[in-house]
């Protein structure tokens, strides 16, 4: 059977893929970012999970206003990089898994949560700078990847409550696979930042420490800030923090932190990226090191 | 009728909710097209000619030429499509973002540097006397 083994919460500042991009990572600005950024690596390279599911945003890139879809699953066999405004970035294309993607649909359906099923899907710095960030610039991804995007572009975003009951039936769909797999699932984006208007540049270092600690402590008291908070404590594109808890809902009731970051600033950012294990993961992988 | 959304209270920022797509669709539709080397090129070589292609209103026209960021946002411009416009000049998120404060890039980037704007004093347009 498959397992969601693990969660990782990552910024997905664009800035951060073009430092990549065009070698500053060394740069005084950069560097620490960079090395917080080790030991996530480190422990990925470890788990070697066989599929990421990226819960992410997409930035105006795949979806215009045309359509505005609250909840998207990637069903393709690939997802070609966007062309964002500057031309695509450099990495490899992503690789998607049809198969489990179309089961997680059909399973997230029944349990009442309207997916929009997406077959063709230009993927943009949203997902590419998490795979960045974890998996470094091979030339080929180690891992297939299911995207999941949700709209927090157009008001309002769906509400955290909304997102963690997802993440607790993708748990349930992901578990309901007869295949042994290792899934690892992210929660990009946030954390505190406005990039629009004469407040940006807010940061707010209390809130996001708050978030951290509560996706272990008291998760269910995250699930009930309501987005006014998120947008006038945390700034307005703080709102991408719900996406986080679709990947703590995923991660059953207990959840043990294994590694935390915090760093201000990558361009606007507040970056934040913490590592919890689930339980079972976890105390299997504590076992294996007592051994 | 309209209703008062409570975000409307917080300063300085223009949420995009649905009213504003509304009256921003053809903006950012225009701003969409900038996904395209080929389409920045044209725009770039004869602004108004390329904007006149989508039925914007000419307000939000003349913001794009005047590349008068909150200008933008107040028509309906979502920021994530106007920073379209800021990498076709060749800016960044950040470039696009100091405009719109009012600061220097250089006064911008020191404060995120310092840790970034406090939220104290900027929660509400209230407290701050605006409303």
């Amino acid at each position: 059977m498959a397992r969601i083994i693990a969660g990782v919460g990552t910024s997905h500042t664009p800035a951060i893929g073009a430092a990549v991009d065009n070698g500053k990572t060394a740069e005084p600005y950069w560097a620490p970012l960079f090395k917080g950024y080790e030991p996530a690596k480190k422990w990925i390279a470890e788990v070697k999970p066989d599929v990421v599911i990226m819960v992410y945003n997409d930035h105006v890139n795949a979806f215009d206003f045309k359509i505005i879809p609250t909840f998207a699953i990637g069903c393709g066999d690939e997802f070609p990089i966007a062309d964002e405004g500057w031309g695509a970035r450099p990495v490899p294309v992503v690789k998607g898994y049809p198969e489990l993607a179309s089961h997680l649909v059909q399973s997230l359906v029944l349990d009442e949560f309207d997916i929009t099923i997406v077959n063709e899907l230009q993927v943009d710095h949203g997902l590419t700078v998490p795979m960045t960030l974890l998996f470094d610039s091979p030339k080929a991804w180690p891992v297939r990847v299911i995207p999941l995007a949700v709209n927090v572009i157009q008001y309002p975003a769906p509400t955290g409550n909304r997102c963690y009951n997802l993440g607790k039936a993708i748990k349930k769909a992901v578990e309901s696979w007869d295949e042994d797999l290792k899934v690892v699932i992210f929660g990009t984006g946030g954390m505190s930042h406005q990039i629009q208007g004469p407040r940006a540049g807010l940061i707010n270092k209390e809130f996001d420490k708050r978030f951290l600690d509560g996706l272990t402590k008291d998760p269910e008291a995250l699930v009930r800030i309501q987005p006014l908070e998120y947008l006038r404590e945390a700034g307005n594109e703080a709102i991408e923090l719900v996406m986080w808890l679709i990947m703590r809902g995923a991660l059953g009731d207990k959840a043990e932190e294994v590694y935390r970051f915090y760093h201000v600033p990558a361009s606007s950012t507040g970056v934040g990226n913490i590592i919890l294990e689930t339980k079972e993961f976890h105390d299997q992988r504590k076992g294996k090191a007592a051994a | 009728m309209t209703k008062i959304e409570a975000y409307e209270d917080i300063p300085g920022t223009t949420v995009f909710d649905a009213q504003r797509a509304r009256k921003g669709y053809h903006l950012n539709q225009f701003l969409y097209s900038l996904m395209s080397a080929a389409n920045r090129k044209e725009f770039l070589s004869g602004e108004y000619a390329y904007l006149k292609k989508f039925p914007m209103t000419e307000d939000q026209r003349q913001a794009v030429m005047k590349r008068d960021w909150n200008t933008l946002l107040a028509l309906g411009g979502v920021s994530y499509a106007l920073a379209k416009l800021a990498f076709t000049d060749e800016h960044s998120y950040q470039y696009m973002a100091a405009e719109m404060t009012g600061m220097s890039q250089q006064q911008y980037m020191d404060m995120m540097i310092a840790g970034g704007r406090s939220v104290e004093g900027w929660r509400s347009k209230k407290d701050r006397g605006e409303a």
